[in-house]
């Protein structure tokens, strides 16, 4: 069970701080929402800005399993829900017969037993429950999957023909994030709790950089930090860096033993930073820029 | 932000409850173009019941994440939050705009003056975040060279859906026919044990697309904003390898100018220079008929326009006989999967299809829409996509 149901948002904020996951008021709000009217939160926003890593820390700090169901195009119910474990099936009729004949209805119902059920995500989610159930990346799935999440996050059962019901007993967190690369259906957003995660603020991404790469020095997260909101202030990069990326690139310059940010070793790691050819050639223009003056 | 609780509290004096106030300013949310819903709105007072009323952050969190849908909501959500429950005394009230914004760069700046002036720059970039939706409705022929500039800009958000065609191959999919060779495959592999039934459907392939812009004289105004709309087209139906896709170009006027290879270029701006060297009719004349003649002589009937969605952009000030045009495209729409007009005078308040041309074509023509400003080549791409 949940060790300490938080009774605030700020409690929440706490909680997720304690994890290494600093967010500020709003989140903690929504997700405190979330929580409390047991409605799935919907996380929108860049690519690499914690959407999934909410979620991780939620399950972290709550104590509970996370269940996760990565979206991809084409999608549908059994490898969301369950599927029959078919060759074992097989293997378990070949058995009853090589025992000698049973009853034919005996070994049909036999057939559709829990042992051979697999439990994808969704099922696993609410049979756990309670537990973290993250969607990822609901935009990649389609219209019909969609429809679909919609009639289990508004009831949170799941009907099995040959097994029957099954219902979670307390309804698990739901926390979806879609990166926006297609409009989600309205429907399945009403039902949600919607909350756009942004770009965080440079001390508070300094304070991340702190919490989640300890090992970094304050200098370097600073420099750091500063060059990649210069950068995405900028907009002229294909793909500007998200938090994710400003955790890697800090984390590879300090197994490259830097104390602070010098043109050379910036040069050289500038992969984990960006990953386009062209955004590449701009930064190292940017360098030249920050560095020298 | 600190607000005093007696803001919050004045108008139940006046004899409004709680929930009142709140389902009001929903309704508030709504007149502003929020899609705000009764259930949200419901679900918009448990929540703050939940966090609590007097905490005027919470509760405005608690509205973000209930009545908003995306982040376009968020905007105007917290203009009317801040209306509401923050200001009251003064509504309605624009935002005070500080005159000295157009000033600013003038003046030499002292020192002192440093913060003022990049307060100055931060409201001017707000004032023209919000001007590009005004920009979007704009007339592009009556905008200053300024605003074409920016509009230009905004093509690239222009989002193209090409339209698809069904072909006779199959492809796997998840449901749809089933797929007997994939299927006894499938459990020949599990020694012939019947296994999970294999689906297919019919395969698409992006349909062409066939774009014929007007670049006579009376269409002047719209020459450079109806190419860049083009070369948008052509490079968003391109596939991810960056093969050219199946959009054709061409221009008429007084000639037929076959623009495609300039229109793949990547780059707009030298697509745009490539198409103005190789048309040689710039702001002439009109003879519409004349030269669809010619298209489908030379191209149209032969193929390219077969079954191709083609897209005319025209306001049908025709020289030569409307009979002649009438004719033509009669033929195109027999050979055409769809005929789309773009009348960029369609979108003009009073207007009425009567010149010649236009009443000539419309029995022939499938869709017949406006093209005068962002907001109506975004509807256009809509039309093609569909098609």
């Amino acid at each position: 069970m949940q060790p300490t149901p938080p009774a605030s948002p700020s409690d929440v904020a706490t909680l997720l701080g304690s994890t290494g996951y600093l967010c500020d008021d709003d989140l903690a709000t929504v997700a405190f929402l979330a929580l409390r009217m047991e409605r799935p939160l919907l996380l929108e926003g860049e690519p690499g800005t914690g959407k999934t890593a909410l979620a991780e820390a939620l399950a972290q700090t709550l104590d509970l399993p996370l269940v996760r169901l990565q979206c991809y195009e084409g999608i549908d119910a059994t490898q969301a829900l369950y599927d029959w474990d078919f060759p074992r099936q097989i293997l378990h009729l070949r058995a009853l017969e090589a025992a000698g004949g049973a009853d034919a209805e005996e070994a049909e119902k036999s057939l559709y037993d829990e042992r051979f059920l697999l439990a994808r995500p969704v099922l696993a989610a609410l049979q756990q429950s309670p537990a973290v159930l993250l969607v990822d990346e609901v935009d990649r799935a389609d219209d019909e999957f969609e429809a679909f999440l919609l009639e289990v996050l508004s009831t949170y059962q799941v009907s099995i023909p040959e097994l029957g019901t099954v219902a979670a007993a307390t309804p698990p967190i739901v926390v979806l994030t879609s990166n926006r690369t297609r409009e989600l259906h309205d429907a399945l957003k009403r039902r949600c709790l919607y909350h756009w995660i942004d770009h965080p603020g440079l001390e508070r991404e300094v304070e991340i950089v702190r919490s989640r790469a300890p090992e970094v020095s304050e200098t370097l997260a600073r420099q750091v930090v500063t060059l990649v909101q210069q950068l995405r202030e900028g907009g002229s990069l294909q793909k500007p860096p998200g938090v994710a990326e400003t955790l890697d690139w800090a984390r590879a310059l300090e197994h490259l033993g830097a104390e602070h940010l010098d043109l050379e070793t910036a040069a050289r790691t500038l992969g984990a930073l960006v990953k386009y050819r062209e955004d590449a050639e701009r930064v190292r223009h940017a360098l030249d820029r920050v560095l020298t003056a | 932000m600190s607000v005093p609780t007696d803001t919050r509290e004045a108008p139940a004096e006046a004899g409004h409850g709680a929930d009142e106030i709140l389902l009001a300013f929903t309704r508030a949310l709504r007149a502003a173009g929020v899609g705000v819903t009764s259930d949200r709105a419901q679900t918009f007072v448990a929540a703050t019941s939940v966090v609590g009323l007097d905490d005027v952050d919470a509760t405005r969190w608690a509205g973000r994440a209930t009545l908003c849908a995306g982040p376009d909501d968020l905007v105007r959500f917290d203009q009317v939050f801040e209306a509401w429950f923050n200001a009251r005394d003064g509504l309605p009230r624009t935002v005070p705009t500080p005159p000295t914004a157009p000033t600013a760069s003038q003046l030499p700046e002292s020192d002192a003056a440093g913060g003022a002036g990049s307060e100055a720059d931060a409201d001017l970039v707000r004032a023209m975040a919000s001007d590009t939706e005004v920009l979007r409705q704009r007339d592009v022929a009556g905008m200053t060279h300024h605003e074409k500039a920016r509009l230009a800009a905004m093509f690239a958000t222009l989002r193209v859906r090409p339209p698809r065609r069904r072909t006779p191959r199959h492809q796997g999919w998840h449901r749809g026919d089933v797929d007997a060779a994939r299927t006894l495959r499938a459990s020949l592999r599990r020694m012939g044990e019947p296994s999970e039934i294999a689906w297919r459907r019919r395969a698409t392939r992006p349909r062409r697309v066939v774009l014929l812009v007007d670049v006579s004289g009376s269409m002047s105004g719209y020459a450079d904003a109806l190419l860049r709309l083009a070369h948008r087209i052509t490079l968003a139906t391109a596939d991810a390898a960056g093969r050219a896709g199946s959009v054709e170009t061409f221009t008429v006027g007084t000639r037929l100018t076959h623009l495609t290879r300039a229109m793949r270029l990547r780059d707009p701006e030298r697509a745009l220079v490539a198409a103005g060297e190789t048309v040689p009719d710039w702001s002439g004349g009109t003879r519409l008929g004349e030269s669809l003649r010619l298209f489908l002589d030379r191209w149209g009937q032969r193929g390219m326009a077969r079954g191709a969605v083609v897209v005319v952009f025209s306001d049908g000030w025709e020289r030569g006989d409307p009979a002649l045009l009438a004719e033509q495209v009669e033929r195109l729409h027999r050979v055409a999967h769809r005929v789309v007009w773009v009348n960029p005078h369609r979108g003009k308040a009073g207007y009425a299809p009567v010149q010649q041309g236009v009443l000539a074509v419309l029995p022939h023509v499938d869709d017949f829409v406006a093209g005068h400003s962002l907001a109506t080549y975004t509807e256009l791409c809509e039309v093609i996509g569909r098609a």
